[in-house]
């Protein structure tokens, strides 16, 4: 039997993660993986793909992202302007036809990310109750891997362990939770502050000392404990963490707490631009920057990864598992708002938002996501991200790749916004230009390690044949918006712009290790207070169509 | 497609033994209780535990059909000549519709949505003639609201306006709203206030603490005068009492007790859509509770009918982005309810073909509608026959999801839930059907794959 | 001379266990064939149960069989049946731009087909 090889031929590699910063290399490809090339001279390819004069990268890596699941699918439904403003996605006989707008459709969420050369994406924020609603429409997103985060960060049951001071308990618990769900990674989202929400008006909490009623935790006590037992489980990717106090005016000490309270722990702090504000209690007028002293300290501790969740000038809409954020933006907004309180686990909050450059507090924003970038020295610890669609769409990351890269274009920008925003934010003497091989690590490298998959963000041999060939431009811009050859899983996708097959993708999961013994005490609980039945509540392997099991890491 | 279909399949026993399911599904109404209990003897369930009596009525009435899988016109035919007459009729029209959908699995109804793409078809589901008009109101304001056991564990006044849970989703008081112990009511009823609001006096009313019967067709008025007084508006009480049919002191009590509450919960039902004002209506309630959550803690939740009528919106939304009421005609998702919505591209002589799914329209809809569905050609897919399968050119008897057929649903407040077969069925199911209907109108139009 | 009622089709437990044992059963076409009419306006327009009646609205015509509502479930000048066939009939294609016909609250006409049998 014949191998049949595919080979990229003659282009330029960018392939940060085995230290191949723009030489030309040629790519071997069988079954869907990268190889090493062929010892024998005479053996032909079956099919070559002549990347001479263009860029080669692994597919791009979205770790933060809304695009599935009970929150995502009730924007969909509530916002039907929106969509009809958007672009239009047309059937073709090798594609479903979709909607566009701040919220994609599925198949309109799998199309635009692979034809902008991203092949891998994760859902942040998925309240374990809809986790078979997420499974479900992953395989209705096509072209592309996918996996989620599962909130727990105001799950009963991990306050109730911390509360009794039972770490074990609290390990199998976040263990058996991932695996029910089919899940990737924990994902705290307000710790403590939507149960709050959920039994008082307007309720939230203040910062990380103060109690959850009737838990008598605190958000810190929920930080550690996740934070220890993600390690403690060896889970590829660390707890990641949305603080308390998104959004609000000197929210930047809530942020330096957390990150403090995770004594060396890993930790994933997510879009962190929305955490960096100076100001005084809740005085939008004393709003600023405080991205320098956050970024001095991820700087220095190792354990620290952070995503930006950059700002763009537009509509969008916010969608948060933060409920009492969702609240407090409605009444900013005054748009329609929708909230949803999931029993036992988690909050949602919806609304319709507008970023306008003439706003201090937007134009800072934008800002705030860009020093973010430019001030942490290490590619590897700071990744690209909107926070799609909450920041603005996954569309924008060329855009946001020629602000990096091109700091006169950046400046331009800056001129358009409010003037305040140069005394608020350093933004404007930073000179610091992005590379190729940089834009390479925050886009697929740095999100690839930080996630733990092997397979993925590099191009060495065994890595995932998932490669974005691109055409140099001078605007970078341009050059990333539409990518010359996608390939996915050793097939071409995309090319010159065109969608030539399509693939269901993978979904990624975990399954920990954890203490069997400890399920019936889950069991107990549960049945003691869920609406549905707990035989009834874990995702089984059915609804995984393709899947792989990204194994734990040795050590954290 | 997804194996999930039949995942949870057990193995068939023996015959004459007893074979139990627990924790079975029930997708009668969209209570869609997950706790049934099948005792399933010769391929007969022969006792459904926890069901009440629509549940009973639904397990213990699944006996096959003495029908053939496939009729057309009328005649027995085979399920192969069946899928090419629907294909074609589906392929042939200028203006083909696909309804019904919320009784079928969301495996099934993502295909149905795939066919309405190939074809350039209409999708819409029986949503447009239940809560339709709420999610048109969702669409205008939003909507505050939470899981079941939310409800269970929080609760303190539960009230329902235009919905008759006595009657239409009979465990709902028991399991999810009034009756159940929760976290923070550990008394049960005893720590809630039951409210409700209808025009008449309901097998529902009788649980209630407080009835309020309010005029007909005076429910967006009703609504208004509340938001009016939450807001600590004067009102007229000669007016409101005109306007309402309830005294001006009654709804000031209510609020007075609305605002007092802990977490309140607003159950809404048909009463609501189906009646002047339709969205309006839905929209001043939905209003009230957004208004009621600078006050204390509210909620809001339409009791929807059909087992998987909130999996139908689900997967709609997220494959066309609009939840129901969606054209393709242009070649991709359109949404305008009146254009789009069935009883519109009937009742205006439009469509010139389609395809029902576990819905009866023949039945259900408007003279017009029924007459102009009657007129052409279409192709229905249910479990037993109905008026609807009597008028159609292909008939299709399929399994019964939850009983013959796994799958998922989702329960009125967005849960997704899996379900357990207990049964074997002669019959194809019918994501089986339209699985091979899609095959078919694919190759019929060209697309390979 | 007919008088005009506010007729309310809604779900009644029967009509729903109907559904499952089967549309063209008695059970089921008894309940949606039957029209609950409050005791005050019977014994104001001489009907007695198991009258026939007939209800018109703008948009059609049926008939059905009357019972008495139940203690004092209907307000004078309504009227309850059962939701189906019967009362689809009586209802318009008119949604208003809503996707939803007025399918409940409907103006109608009843009037008595022949007097109760003395
Ligand atoms: S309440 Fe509804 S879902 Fe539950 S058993 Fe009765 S009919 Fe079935
Ligand atoms: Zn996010």
């Amino acid at each position: 039997m014949t191998i049949e090889y595919t080979k990229i031929s003659g282009g330029t590699v960018y392939d940060p993660a085995n230290g191949i910063d723009g030489l030309v290399r040629d790519l071997w490809i069988v079954d869907g993986r990268i190889v090493e090339p062929p010892t024998d001279p005479t053996v032909t390819p079956t099919k070559t793909i002549d990347a001479s004069g263009l860029v080669v990268m692994p597919g791009g890596i979205d770790m933060h992202c809304h695009i599935a699941g009970p929150k995502v699918n009730v924007a969909r439904k509530m916002r039907p302007e929106d969509k009809r403003k958007g672009e239009q996605i047309h059937r073709t006989n090798v594609t479903h036809s979709g909607t566009m707008g701040s919220v994609p459709s599925t198949f309109a969420t799998g199309y635009k990310y692979i034809g902008m050369g991203y092949t891998t994406a994760f859902d942040a924020a998925i309240p374990p109750l809809g986790a078979r609603h997420a499974h479900e429409e992953f395989e209705d997103t096509p072209c592309i891997d996918k996996g989620f985060y599962v909130l727990m960060g105001n799950n009963h049951y991990v306050m109730q362990s911390l509360q009794r001071n039972e770490p074990e308990r609290l390990k199998a618990f976040i263990g058996w939770l991932l695996a029910s769900t089919k899940g990737f990674a924990p994902k705290l989202v307000n710790p403590g502050g939507v149960e709050v929400w959920k039994s008082h008006q307007a309720g939230n909490v203040s910062g990380l000392h103060q109690k959850v009623d009737h838990f008598e935790v605190t958000p810190l006590q929920i930080i550690q404990g996740v934070a220890r037992a993600a390690d403690e489980l060896k889970l590829p990717h660390a707890v990641h963490i949305h603080c308390n106090n998104l959004g609000m005016p000197g929210n930047w000490t809530t942020t330096l707490e957390t990150m403090k309270a995770l004594e060396g722990h890993r930790g994933h702090i997510t879009h962190a631009q929305f955490h960096s504000y100076g100001g005084g209690d809740a005085d939008e007028n004393t709003f600023n920057s405080k991205v320098a002293p956050l970024a001095e300290y991820v700087n220095s501790h190792p354990n620290l990864t952070i995503d930006v969740g950059q700002v763009l000038f537009g509509e969008t809409t916010s969608m948060t598992g933060d409920g009492p954020l969702g609240y407090y933006l409605s009444k900013v907004y005054g748009g329609k708002w929708f909230s949803g309180d999931t029993e036992m686990e988690s909050g949602c909050g919806i609304t319709p938002i507008k970023y306008k450059n003439k706003s201090l507090v937007h134009a800072l924003q934008w800002a705030i996501g860009l020093e973010w970038y430019l001030l942490v020295e290490d590619p590897w610890r700071v990744v690209m991200s909107t926070d799609h669609p909450n920041g603005g769409s996954f569309l924008a990351y060329p855009q946001i790749i020629r602000m990096l890269m091109d700091r006169t274009y950046r400046q331009d920008i800056l001129k358009t916004c409010h003037p305040l925003v140069r005394e608020r934010s350093q933004l404007g003497d930073l000179n610091r230009e992005y590379s190729l091989n940089e834009i390479a690590i925050i886009t697929r490298a740095g999100p690839a390690r930080i996630l733990g998959l092997k397979h993925k963000g590099h191009l060495g041999p065994g890595a995932d044949a998932d490669i974005t060939i691109y055409t140099p431009h001078e605007n970078k811009e341009i050059m990333f918006e539409l990518p010359r050859t996608v390939i996915k899983s050793g097939r071409v996708l995309v090319d010159q712009g065109e969608i030539r097959e399509v693939l269901t993708g993978k979904t990624l999961h975990v399954d920990p290790n954890y203490d069997r013994d400890m399920e019936q005490g889950i069991q107990d609980w549960f049945e003691k207070y869920y609406s549905i039945r707990w035989r009834n509540y874990p995702v089984d392997l059915s609804y995984l169509h393709e899947s792989e099991i990204v194994p734990m890491i040795t050590s954290p | 497609m997804s194996a999930s279909a039949t995942a949870l399949a057990e193995a068939p026993a023996t015959e004459g033994s007893l074979k139990v399911i627990q924790d079975a599904t029930c997708t009668f109404c969209g209570c869609v209780c997950d706790d049934i209990d099948l005792t399933v003897k010769d391929n007969h369930i022969i006792e459904a535990k926890r069901a009440c009596v629509l549940g009973k009525a639904w397990f213990l009435n699944h006996k096959t059909e003495d029908r053939p899988s496939c009729l057309i016109d009328g005649q027995p035919a085979s399920l192969e000549a069946g899928y090419d007459r629907a294909a074609r009729i589906l392929v042939e029209g200028k203006y083909p519709i696909i309804y019904g959908l919320s009784d079928s699995p969301c495996e099934a109804q993502r295909v149905a949505v795939s066919i309405a793409d190939w074809i350039n078809g209409t999708i819409d589901t029986t949503t447009s003639v239940c809560h339709g008009p709420s999610g048109m109101a969702f669409q205008g304001v939003g909507e505050v609201t939470c899981s079941l056991g939310e409800v269970i564990n929080r609760g303190d006044m539960i009230m329902f306006w235009g919905s008759n849970p006595a009657e239409s989703h009979p465990r709902h008081f028991t399991k999810y709203s009034l009756m159940p112990k929760g976290m923070f009511l550990p008394n049960g009823r005893k720590d809630r206030t039951c409210v409700i609001v209808d025009v008449r006096k309901t097998k529902s009313a009788k649980a209630a603490d407080i009835f309020v019967q309010i005029k007909p067709r005076a429910d967006f008025e009703g609504l208004w005068a509340l938001r009016a007084l939450s807001k600590g508006i004067d009102l007229d009480p000669v007016q409101v009492k005109r306007d309402t049919g309830v005294e001006l002191a009654v709804w000031q009590d209510l609020m007075h007790r609305m605002k007092a509450c802990k977490f309140g919960v607003i159950f809404f039902g048909m009463g609501l859509t189906m009646t002047r004002g339709k969205h309006a209506n839905s929209e001043a309630l939905l209003a009230l509770t957004r208004d009621m959550n600078a006050y204390t803690r509210f909620v809001a939740k339409p009791n929807r009918g059909h087992g998987n009528v909130t999996g139908a919106d689900n997967v709609v939304a997220w494959r066309t982005g609009y939840p129901f009421g969606v054209n393709h005609s242009r070649g991709y998702p359109r949404f305008n309810p009146g254009e789009y919505t069935t009883s519109d591209t009937l009742a205006n002589g439009e469509a010139d073909s389609g395809m029902t799914i576990a819905c009866d329209p023949m039945a259900n809809f408007s003279e017009p509608a029924r007459r102009h569905l009657a007129s052409i050609p279409y192709i229905a897919l249910d479990t037993k026959e109905t008026p609807t399968t009597r008028a159609a050119a292909v008939a299709f008897t399929v399994a019964t999801y939850g009983i013959h057929t796994g799958g998922t649903v989702y329960r009125m407040d967005d849960v997704p839930i899996p379900l357990r077969p207990s049964c074997e069925s002669p019959n194809p199911s019918d994501l089986e059907v339209l699985t091979q209907i899609e095959r078919r109108v694919k190759a019929l139009i060209g697309i390979t794959g | 001379m007919p008088e005009t009622f506010i007729l309310i089709p809604g779900r009644t437990s029967d009509q729903g266990c109907g559904i499952s044992e089967g549309k063209f059963l008695e059970k089921y076409q008894r309940e949606i064939n039957s029209l609950q009419v409050a005791p005050g306006d019977m014994t104001r327009l001489g009907i007695v149960a198991g009258d026939r009646v007939r209800l018109t609205s703008e948009d059609g015509q049926v008939e059905v069989c009357v019972v008495p509502a139940k203690a004092d479930e209907l307000p004078v000048g309504m009227l309850f049946i059962a939701y189906g066939d019967i009362s689809s009939k009586l209802m318009g294609g008119d949604t208003h731009g809503s996707g939803m016909p007025t399918s409940k609250g409907i103006d109608v006409q009843m009037e008595l087909i022949r007097p109760a049998a003395v």
